[in-house]
């Protein structure tokens, strides 16, 4: 897909960015950008800067330098509520869910729908459970009982849930934080299903993983981070499977360790 | 509701204990005065007092935290109504708003130190406990000499105050009247409110709460607040009853009434639990406490039995929870 091309900017645009803590420099000029109906999956390995991008696209931490743009227009985000106004919502690996409650109060907590005034202000689950189960069945999950708590659902009906409440809040740019890692491999398929269904439906997906085999499958296009660098950005057409594995994995890195291990 | 969320239901364990209990009573102790009216209105009415402080406990503990403040805070409140009525010469009603003042003030602080601090809710208030309790025998002895005040019934306002607080309808003491509401009341704001789905969140998952937006210190600062209200309610049951009070009134009622609450199927950890479960764990305590009684053994025995209880609650409730989580795989 060349998007450079059809005129339109990017959701999403993070614009040479830098983050540092104290001394550590977690990110550093790292550039990216997300398009509407696109899965931008980001790839790395442990400590390459993955949590800390999460956090400044989410709002979390403001950038030290650069600039994140939303729609072409240069923002500053001071909390996650600054960017979910303009519809970034990120998925974290707790899903933000409450185990024990039912997956209606989840999907509508902290925006639970209410029926009355004053007082007598009260939530209105049945209206709620309707949208839920809608919203549910346009992702392909088809649940009989909304009143069930979350932990009776598989970990990928989960991340469904998770993703089917960050839509229906009015996210544009989903940023979804290692989705598939503590899946078996049904389930994570299932969750890649998900995306991009998200995907069809018009979001602009940022996918973080350190999965290269999860993320070329659904992937539109990667970028690949490491030590707080970007190493590049691929279209699909641009890198084969097997390169993204051995890019991940540092490649002259593996073979060193290959090497040790038969010296041993 | 299907079958398994009835069994998974965090109320199931007490309600067996309850009729379980009932029953146990009702045959042992059924001809010496358990079953007529006023030996039902004498368990009662303990459970009534215990069901007002487990109620807004058992809210607090489904949101994560503690409150072992409330013994002392009902000695405070009951010692303050005391003294502003016989020492200050205030009318009741000034007296019981002042005990309400304080005990507002007593709940903040806590809630304060609690999400300020980050300390564990049953250390802070373990040390609130002991400063009220400290504070109450102090200022009394200071004021008056003595460490009982008496004389009540002389204030202004008393004869409503008594109709409200201490009245009878019919054998039953007008204290089961308010701890159905409040019963109700809270079932009702926990189970049919935003602030309700809160405290289930706050308990349950503290972070994900607050990335979602939710005043989880607030939530846990109104709640601290509600537990020291509910004890300076009672506190005013008790001062009104007895035309006074004395310093160590409501000493231990901190974890009789997290007992109740823990019979009732709240989690100590938070994120579950129920109102209703909370006023039966109160109902099967005052059972036991008055069946005893009547079923002739030594009255000092009672507690033995409620902890064993406690412990087999707590067991057949997780035992259960754990086979409801296996069905589901």
């Amino acid at each position: 897909m060349s998007h450079e091309t059809n005129g339109k900017a990017p959701i999403l645009e993070a614009d040479h960015i830098t983050k540092r803590f104290g001394r550590i420099t977690a990110l550093e000029d790292v550039s990216m950008r997300v398009y509407a109906s696109e899965i931008l999956c980001v790839l790395g390995d442990n400590g390459a800067g993955k949590s800390t991008l999460i956090k400044t696209l989410s709002g979390v931490h403001p950038p030290d330098e650069g600039r994140l743009l939303v729609d072409g227009e240069p923002v500053r985000f001071s909390s996650p509520r600054d960017a979910l106004a303009r519809g970034i919502a990120t998925v974290y690996q707790d899903l933000a869910m409450v185990p024990m409650l039912s997956v209606v109060r989840n999907f509508f907590l902290g925006a639970e729908p209410t029926r009355g005034v004053g007082p007598l202000r009260r939530l209105d689950l049945r209206e709620g459970e309707e949208v839920v189960r809608a919203e549910l069945k346009r992702m392909g999950v088809e649940l009989r009982d909304m009143s069930v708590p979350v932990s009776a659902l598989s970990g990928g009906q989960r991340q469904a849930l998770a993703i089917a409440r960050a839509i229906h809040f009015g996210a544009r740019v989903l940023v979804l934080d290692e989705p598939t890692s503590a899946l078996g491999v049904k389930q994570a398929g299932i969750v890649l299903r998900y995306v991009m269904e998200a995907r069809t439906r018009g979001c602009g997906v940022i996918l973080i993983t350190h999965n290269p085999h999860h993320a070329h499958m659904v992937g539109d296009r990667f970028t690949i981070l490491s030590r707080g660098r970007c190493e590049g950005t691929f279209t699909k057409a641009e890198i084969s499977r097997d390169e993204l594995v051995r890019r991940m994995a540092g490649g002259e890195e593996l073979e060193q360790l290959q090497h040790e291990l038969r010296a041993s | 509701m299907s079958a398994r969320n009835w069994l998974v239901r965090p109320e199931l364990g007490v309600v067996a204990a309850v009729v379980a209990a009932w029953l146990f009573f009702a045959v042992t102790a059924g001809d010496s005065g358990f079953l007529t009216l006023s030996g039902t209105a004498s368990y009662l009415a303990i459970a009534a007092e215990l069901g007002i402080l487990a109620a807004p406990v058992a809210l607090l503990m489904i949101a994560g935290e503690f409150d072992l403040s409330i013994g002392s805070t009902m000695a405070a409140s009951g010692m303050t109504i005391a003294l502003c009525t016989t020492e200050l010469g205030w009318p009741l009603w000034a007296g019981i708003a002042a005990a309400a003042a304080l005990a507002v003030c007593v709940g903040l602080v806590n809630g304060l130190i609690v999400t300020r601090t980050r300390l564990p809710s049953f250390i802070v208030t373990l040390g609130t406990l002991f400063i009220l309790a400290g504070g109450t025998i102090g200022t009394t002895r200071l004021i008056t000499g003595r460490t009982q005040v008496g004389g009540l019934e002389d204030a202004g306002g008393f004869g409503t105050a008594q109709k409200l607080f201490a009245g009878q309808i019919g054998p039953f003491s007008i204290t089961l009247l308010w701890w159905l509401g409040l019963t109700a009341l809270a079932t009702w704001v926990l189970v049919r409110t935003r602030p309700g789905n809160w405290i289930f969140a706050v308990g349950g998952a503290p972070d994900a709460a607050r990335r979602l937006g939710i005043p989880v210190d607030r939530v846990k600062i109104l709640l601290f607040m509600t537990t020291a209200l509910a004890a300076c309610l009672v506190a005013t049951f008790q001062t009104v009853q007895f035309r006074g009070t004395d310093v160590l009134r409501g000493t231990g009622k901190e974890l009789e009434a997290i007992l109740a609450a823990v019979l009732g199927g709240t989690l100590l950890t938070g994120g579950r639990g129920s109102v209703v479960g909370a006023a039966c764990g109160a109902l099967l305590f005052g059972m036991v406490q008055q069946g005893i009684v009547f079923s002739g053994v030594d009255s000092d025995w009672y507690k033995v039995f409620l902890g064993a209880v406690l412990i087999l609650a707590v067991l057949l409730n997780s035992s259960v929870q754990m086979r409801a989580a296996e069905a589901r795989r």
